[in-house]
C-alpha cells in the first residue's frame, strides 16, 4: 500500500521537499550537537529540560487523541467517525514516533539508551514510559495498516483485530498518565506536585489532538476527493470544546490551590510564568499569548453557529492547538524549574540550534503523516470510504 | 630388590592415582578471582555529614574546601555559570534554606554563605526516578553512587534532585581542567553525563575520611549515623541541626549546626 | 533486458566501490600488531608478570574491565584476588597504566589494527606519554 505515497502532483512533491529541508537543517544541527554536546541548547544546570523534553511532552497527548475518534466507533458504534479512525490512529504513528525521537535527541548519552533495556528500574517512571510509548506504537501499527488493508478489499478486519483495538483504547489514556507521572511525583519541584497533573494532560491532549485531527480532516478534505464527514468533522469540534472549557477549569483550580493557599513554593512558579520575578521574564508574553488564545477559542467555540461555520471553526482550533502547545511546551516544562531549589531564577530560552533540531523532528513527524495519510486517503477514494465494523 | 610382577603392577597404580590426585589438589590450590573488600576501609551502615559554619573562620577557609574536592575529583572549571560543574559550593543561608526566610532572621545567618552539595539522602528521589540506576544508594554504606559508564544523560535525576546538587556536563569538561592540577589517580567525566559528590567513596575505601572534611579543620565532621559512639552523633546530641527540606521525606544525611554563634570566627 | 545499459552500468559501480578497499590495499602487507611492553615499572620487575595469564588478559581484558568497575563502583569492593592469589587494586588508571604506562606502543597498537574504538580515555586519564 505503500507504493501509493508515490503518486503525487507538484504541490505533493514540493510539500514532502519542503519537509526533507527541514529534517536536513535539524539533522546537521544534531550533527553539531553530537560532537560539542547539550552545551549548545539553551538548557542549564537549573533549567536541565527544555524544549525538546516540552515538545515530547505536548505529542504525548496529540498521540493519545487518537482515541477520542476510535473509542466512540468501536465501542458505541458511531458511525460517524467510523470515515476517520484511520485519520486518528495515522495522526497517533508519527506522534508517538516524534515523542520518541525527541527523547534521543534530549540525551547526553544517546549511544546508551539501550540501557533502559538492559537495566530494567521499576522505579522509575521513564521505564514504564518507554514500555508503554512503544506498545502503543506497534499497536496503532498493528491495527491502523491491517483496517486499511481490509477497506482496501473492501471487506471487514479480520476479527483478531477487535481485541487489539479495545487494548489501544485502554492504552491510550495510559501513555498520558505515565507522562504525566513523571512530572507529578518529584517531590522537588512544587509546580508539578499536583494530583491533577494527570488529568490536566488528559484534558489538554483530548483538546489539542482533536483540534488538530479537525484541521487535518479539513485539508484532506480540501486536497483529495475523500470527504471525511460533516458529522465527524462537528462532533470533533464539540470534543475540542469541552475538553478544552475543561482545560482551561482545571487551571483554574490549580491557580487557586496556589494563591489561596498563599504558599511561596506554589506560587512562585505562576508568578514568575505570568508576570516574571525579579524583572525576570522572557515567558511572560508567551504565556499571556497561550491565556488570550485559550478565552479567544472558547468563546468562539461554545457557540453552534460558530462551530458550524468550518472556517471560523478552523481558526478557533488552530487557537486552541497553539494555545495548549504553549502551555505545554514552555509553561509547564520550564515553570517546573523556575526558580530553581535555591529560590533563584536562571531564565531559559531555546538557541537557534536546538529550535532547528526541533523541527526537523517536527518535519520527520509531519514527513510520516503526509505519507501516511496519502496513502489512506488514496485508499479511501477508491473504496468509497466507509470503513466496516 | 627382586619383586614380583603383582607387586609391581600393584605399586604402579597406587602411584598413579597418588600422582594424579596429587596435581588436582595442587591445582585446586589455585583459585578463581574474587573480589573482596580493602581491609583498610572505613565501614558504616549510613555515612553522614555535620557541618558547623560558624567554625569557617575565613572565606578562605571555605574555598579552600571546596577547591581540594574539586581539584581531587577533576572538577571542571566552567566559566558560564548555566553550565557550570560543581559538587561543593556555597549559597546565601536564605537561598540554603528557603523556607526559613525571614526579613527578622539575625544578620549573622542571613547573608553567611552556607557550604551546599549532595545529601546522601536516605530516601533519595534521584535515585527513584533514574531508568538505568545509573545513581543508585549503596546498600553497604548508604553513599548515592554514580556509575559514569551507565548515565544516559537523561537528566531525570536533575529534575528530581530538590537540593540542586547534581550537574551535567553539557560540553566536554577537559578543557576546562588545570592542567597543572589534575589528578591522575581519578577519572574525569566526558560530555553527556550527570555528576555530584559521591563522598569520596575512593578515599574512605582505603580508610581515609572524605577531603571536605579533612580540610575543614573540623567545621565538617563525618561519621557514621548508625553507630551511637560516632563523632556525628556526638555533635547530633550535644547541638541543635536542621537539614535542608525535612518536610519532603528525603531524610537528608547532611546536617547543619545553628546557633553556634560563639564558635564565630571573623568575616564568616 | 529491460534497461541493460542502466543495470550493467550499475552493477560495475557498485562492484567498484566494494571491491575499491581491497585494490588499494594490495601489496600493502598489515603487520601483526607488536605491543611493547617496554617501559621503566615493568623493566623494574623481577618476574614479569601481568594480573592473569597473557592470554587470558589478551581475550578477557574488557570484560576484566567491566567486571572491575561494577565491582568498585556498584559493590564497594576495591581489591581483586588473582588466580594466583596475589593481590591488586581494581583501578585501569592505577594499576595497569601504572605498568603499562606507554599507551600508544601498547594498547593502542592493537586497537587500531582491529580497529577497535575504546572510548575508556574520554574519562579515565591515559598517563603521559614518555614518563
Amino acid at each position: 500500500m505503500l507504493e501509493k505515497a508515490l503518486n503525487g502532483g507538484k504541490l505533493y512533491w514540493t510539500w514532502i521537499g519542503f519537509l526533507l529541508a527541514v529534517f536536513g537543517v535539524g539533522f546537521l544541527f544534531y550533527l553539531q550537537q553530537w560532537n560539542v554536546g547539550l552545551g549548545i541548547t539553551g538548557m542549564s544546570r537549573d533549567v536541565s529540560w527544555g524544549f525538546y523534553i516540552s515538545q515530547f511532552t505536548f505529542l504525548v497527548g496529540i498521540a493519545a487523541s487518537g482515541v477520542m475518534v476510535v473509542l466512540p466507533f468501536y465501542l458505541h458504534d458511531y458511525k460517524a467517525f467510523g470515515r476517520i479512525t484511520i485519520l486518528g490512529e495515522f495522526l497517533a504513528i508519527p506522534a508517538v514516533i516524534m515523542c520518541v525521537t525527541f527523547i534521543v535527541v534530549d540525551l547526553g548519552q544517546p549511544y546508551r539508551a539501550m540501557n533502559v533495556i538492559f537495566h530494567p528500574s521499576p522505579s522509575s517512571i521513564l521505564f514504564y514510559d518507554t514500555i508503554v510509548l512503544n506498545g502503543y506504537l506497534l499497536l496503532n501499527l498493528l491495527v491502523g495498516w491491517t483496517c486499511l488493508h481490509a477497506e482496501k478489499k473492501s471487506i471487514a478486519p479480520p476479527k483478531w483485530v477487535k481485541p487489539f483495538i479495545i487494548l489501544s483504547i485502554i492504552w491510550a489514556p495510559s501513555i498520558h498518565t505515565v507522562t504525566a507521572f513523571i512530572y507529578a511525583g518529584i517531590p522537588g519541584k512544587h509546580f508539578w506536585l499536583t494530583a491533577v497533573m494527570a488529568a490536566r494532560f488528559l484534558a489538554s491532549a483530548f483538546a489539542s489532538g482533536p483540534a488538530l485531527l479537525l484541521i487535518l480532516a479539513l485539508i484532506v478534505r480540501k486536497f483529495s476527493k475523500f470527504d471525511p464527514g460533516s458529522e465527524a468533522i462537528q462532533t470533533l469540534g464539540k470534543i475540542v470544546t469541552y475538553c478544552m472549557i475543561l482545560n482551561v477549569f482545571l487551571l483554574g483550580l490549580e491557580l487557586f490551590t496556589a494563591f489561596y493557599s498563599g504558599i511561596p513554593g506554589h506560587m512562585h512558579a505562576w508568578e514568575y510564568l505570568y508576570a516574571g520575578i525579579d524583572g525576570k521574564g522572557v515567558l511572560v508574553p508567551l504565556m499571556w499569548l497561550s491565556a488570550i488564545l485559550a478565552a479567544v477559542s472558547i468563546s468562539m467555540l461554545v457557540f453552534p453557529q460558530v462551530r458550524k461555520n468550518e472556517t471560523l471553526l478552523a481558526i478557533a482550533c488552530v487557537c486552541v492547538f497553539f494555545s495548549l502547545w504553549i502551555d505545554k511546551g514552555f509553561g509547564l516544562v520550564v515553570g517546573g524549574f523556575v526558580p530553581n531549589s535555591f529560590e533563584q531564577v536562571t531564565e531559559y530560552w531555546p538557541t537557534l540550534a536546538e529550535f532547528s533540531i526541533a523541527m526537523g523532528v517536527w518535519a520527520l513527524g509531519f514527513l510520516i503523516l503526509t505519507v501516511l495519510y496519502k496513502v489512506a486517503v488514496s485508499i479511501k477514494e477508491e473504496s468509497g470510504g466507509e470503513a466496516i465494523h | 630388590m627382586k619383586i614380583e610382577r603383582r607387586e609391581f603392577l600393584k605399586l604402579a597404580g597406587l602411584s598413579a592415582i597418588f600422582g594424579l590426585g596429587g596435581t588436582a589438589i595442587a591445582s585446586s590450590v589455585q583459585q578463581t578471582p574474587s573480589y573482596i573488600p580493602d581491609p583498610k576501609e572505613l565501614t558504616g551502615k549510613r555515612w553522614a555529614l555535620v557541618i558547623n559554619m560558624d567554625k569557617f573562620k575565613t572565606d578562605a577557609d571555605v574555598k579552600r574546601v571546596i577547591d581540594v574536592c574539586h581539584t581531587k575529583h577533576n572538577v571542571p572549571n566552567i566559566p558560564n555559570p548555566k553550565q557550570e560543574v560543581k559538587w561543593i559550593f556555597t549559597e546565601m543561608m536564605e537561598n540554603v534554606f528557603p523556607e526559613q526566610q525571614d526579613k527578622y532572621l539575625t544578620e549573622h545567618y542571613k547573608h553567611m554563605p552556607f557550604l551546599t552539595l549532595c545529601n546522601h539522602c536516605a530516601n533519595p528521589p534521584c535515585v527513584r526516578v533514574c531508568p538505568t540506576q545509573a545513581t543508585f544508594k549503596r546498600k553497604s554504606d548508604g553513599i548515592v553512587m554514580m556509575d559514569m559508564h551507565r548515565c544516559i544523560g537523561c537528566r531525570f535525576c536533575m529534575a528530581g534532585c530538590p537540593y540542586g546538587a547534581r550537574s551535567l556536563n553539557w560540553i566536554d569538561p577537559r578543557p576546562y581542567l588545570d592542567p597543572k592540577k589534575i589528578n591522575p589517580e581519578f577519572p574525569t567525566r566526558m560530555k553527556g553525563v550527570v555528576e555530584k559528590c559521591t563522598l569520596c567513596y575512593e578515599l574512605i575505601a582505603v580508610g581515609k575520611i572524605p577531603a571536605c572534611a579533612e580540610a575543614s579543620n573540623g567545621a565538617i565532621v563525618f561519621g557514621d549515623l548508625e553507630d551511637p559512639k560516632s563523632e556525628v552523633r556526638k555533635v547530633l546530641a550535644e547541638t541543635y541541626t536542621i537539614r535542608r527540606k525535612p518536610e519532603l521525606g528525603t531524610r537528608p544525611s547532611v546536617y547543619y549546626v545553628i546557633g553556634g554563634m560563639k564558635d564565630a570566627g571573623k568575616g564568616a | 533486458m529491460y534497461n541493460g545499459g542502466k543495470i550493467i552500468l550499475g552493477l560495475i559501480v557498485f562492484i567498484g566501490l566494494m571491491a575499491a578497499p581491497f585494490i588499494f590495499g594490495l601489496g600493502k602487507g598489515n603487520a601483526k600488531p607488536n605491543p611493547s611492553i617496554d617501559t621503566p615499572a615493568i623493566k623494574a620487575m623481577e618476574k614479569k608478570q601481568c594480573v592473569e595469564a597473557k592470554a587470558v588478559m589478551k581475550t578477557e581484558h574488557m570484560k576484566m574491565l567491566n567486571d572491575w568497575r561494577d565491582s568498585v563502583v556498584r559493590d564497594g569492593k576495591r581489591l581483586y584476588v588473582a588466580t594466583d592469589g596475589k593481590k591488586y587494586d581494581m583501578s585501569l588508571q592505577n594499576t595497569c597504566m601504572k605498568c603499562h604506562s606507554n599507551k600508544a606502543q601498547f594498547c593502542d597498537k592493537c586497537h587500531i589494527y582491529v580497529g577497535a574504538k575504546p572510548y575508556c580515555w574520554d574519562c579515565h586519564i591515559a598517563p603521559k606519554e614518555g614518563a
